[in-house]
């Protein structure tokens, strides 16, 4: 399939999602929606870098909160429409994925990887310290009950982070069958060998570093008008880090449609418990419950339900 | 006598305090078949690695083609013109035998000046080389169920996919069958016939001896004969580094 078919096969997808949604009744679903829709944003752009190239990021929730923080430092300037803010969230944690890969991506394997995790923990202590943007208060602001054509706020918040969605899933497709995933493929199998056949490493790395953090970054960026308030510990949780390598190692790593499984599956398992109220003495179940999973997959799976799938086909229905 | 395809001035190489490369000098043609040999542990794989770019040496220069290699990372080596195999196969594993052929061809071939190829003409090149090693009837498997030798097949056809001047083949016969070293070495002798340079380490004598119309010896890191094969191993101290005193 062309990626132009692909996108409009992808937009009817959404709208049919939206319609679904809006056909509930029921708010709520909006508000748990835009949480699932979110994850599967940071799941696909985690996985053009972590999954495409091999190389495993641990900073999600620095990528993230630099978009969310990047709305409320511009809100304190001016109000700027949501889809601008997010193109503004996406360039700055673009850049930084830019210089971050520049700097760390020497380093192969597990050492990049714990780079990533002391990103994600200079960008806190700096966002923390930093009073015009709230410091450990943190910051609110506002949000409008109303948006025209649409009516609730809520709905507009989904309505955005579904068509990021969108475009996030096309994009990550479009370089799986490209030039680009070729490159990307030969990165996680085999460097130097991939050297050797004349791809530029350090470049494709650098495309796939900035790429996965401009999109976690537009995926942070509604985060302050979608919660009204925002604070470090909101905003740099551990939950982003996880979740979002738990998803697309769930799912498959290799493919598009991996992220895309593993989100639903564990994204909306996570909704569903906080719905139920099952463990609603013991919020931290969420972390535990996905961290049981992950280590289920890793022994079990360890190329994910795509994997699970393609190993089935390869030897015949028994 | 002609400007060399490959000019290697003085290049050294240290890991810590172990002279792995001491300046080393070398000369290839334009279309010669050079044989490099030497005992374990004399330095022509990371003589190779130099070379390619793999690894930085520290001291002297290597030219190719007429320009300066020293500091070029190795894709942009491998665009110029210079290939290698390696002598521990590595594959492109979640990738199937065709596609690792696809990679030099979508990374090297198409990354040079001129024509590029077109999808389906990738296809049907990386087909092409697949057959000229032996390899026509695997395209769709992956690495992981071909055999040893089929993995040395496929390294080579990689290396050659590239297109090169030189290609450089580390130990690319190690473990083969008798038949299957001639397989290879009357492939080799095609390609040196279509004008690639090729420069052959190996430990197979049989195979060095009648391929190689220059024979360069490395011990210990440096290169103490050069020559003519016939006269390079009746050369003492190539017996002495051999056979011992």
């Amino acid at each position: 399939m062309r990626n132009g078919l692909f996108l409009l096969a992808a937009l009817a997808v959404g709208a049919v999602v939206f319609f679904l949604a809006r056909s509930v009744g029921n708010e709520y679903v909006f508000v748990a929606g835009y949480v699932v829709l979110q994850y599967l944003v940071l799941a696909t752009a985690w996985n053009i870098l972590g999954g495409y190239t091999g190389y495993v990021n641990f900073g999600t929730p620095a990528f993230f909160a630099l978009g969310a923080y990047c709305t409320a430092a511009i809100t304190k300037l001016a109000t700027l429409p949501l889809p601008a803010l997010m193109a503004a969230g996406g360039v700055v944690s673009g850049v930084i994925g830019l210089g971050m890969g520049y700097l760390t991506l020497r380093l192969r394997g597990v050492f990049f990887s714990i780079a990533t995790l002391a990103l994600a923990v200079v960008v806190k202590t700096l966002i923390t310290n930093w009073s015009y943007v709230g410091g450990s208060k943190g910051t609110y602001i506002v949000r409008p009950m109303t948006v025209p054509l649409l009516g609730s706020y809520s709905q507009y918040l989904f309505l955005l982070m579904l068509l990021l969605a969108v475009v996030a899933v096309t994009i990550a497709r479009s370089i799986e069958r490209s030039r680009l995933g070729y490159g990307f493929a030969a990165i996680r199998d085999d460097e130097t060998a991939a050297e050797a056949s004349g791809v530029p490493t350090l470049k494709l790395k650098l495309i796939a570093t900035t790429l996965s953090g401009a999109l976690m970054g537009m995926a942070g960026a509604p985060y302050l008008y979608y919660g009204a308030y925002l604070n470090p510990e909101s905003a740099f949780t551990l939950d982003y880090a996880v979740n979002s390598i738990a998803m697309p190692l769930i799912g498959g790593t290799t493919t598009w449609i991996g992220p895309v499984i593993g989100t639903a599956l564990l994204s909306g398992v996570q909704q569903w418990a906080s719905v139920s109220r099952i463990f609603e003495n013991y919020p931290q179940v969420n972390v535990l419950l996905v961290g049981v999973v992950l280590v289920l997959f890793v022994v079990a799976a360890p190329n994910g339900i795509v994997g699970l799938v393609q190993a089935w086909r390869r030897k015949g229905p028994a | 006598m002609s400007v060399p395809l490959l000019a290697v001035e003085d290049v050294g190489k240290r890991f810590g305090g172990f002279v792995a490369l001491d300046a080393i000098n070398l000369e290839v043609a334009r279309g010669e078949r050079v044989g490099l040999i030497g005992p374990n542990g004399s330095g022509k794989s990371t003589l190779v690695n130099c070379l390619c770019g793999t690894l930085r040496n520290e001291s002297g220069s290597v030219r190719f083609d007429g320009a300066q290699m020293d500091g070029l990372p190795a894709h942009e080596r491998t665009r110029l013109g210079m290939a290698r195999s390696f002598q521990l196969p590595r594959p492109f594993r979640s990738l199937t035998v065709a596609e690792n052929i696809r990679i030099p061809l979508l990374y090297t071939v198409n990354a040079r000046e001129g024509r590029h190829l077109t999808p389906a003409e990738i296809e049907e090149r990386s087909l092409e080389l697949l057959g000229l090693v032996g390899l026509g009837g695997k395209a769709g498997g992956e690495p992981r169920d071909l055999s040893q030798v089929e993995m040395r097949k496929l390294e080579l056809a990689r290396a050659m996919a590239a297109d090169p001047k030189l290609l450089i083949a580390d130990e690319a016969m190690a473990g083969l069958s008798h038949s299957e070293v001639d397989d290879i070495l009357a492939l080799l002798h095609r390609l040196n016939e279509r004008g690639i340079t090729i420069i052959l380490i190996e430990h197979i004598m049989r195979a060095v001896m009648s391929f190689s119309e220059r024979l360069v010896v490395l011990v210990a890191g440096r290169k103490i004969a050069d020559g003519l094969p016939d006269e390079v191993i009746r050369n003492p101290e190539v017996e002495r580094a051999y056979l011992g005193e």
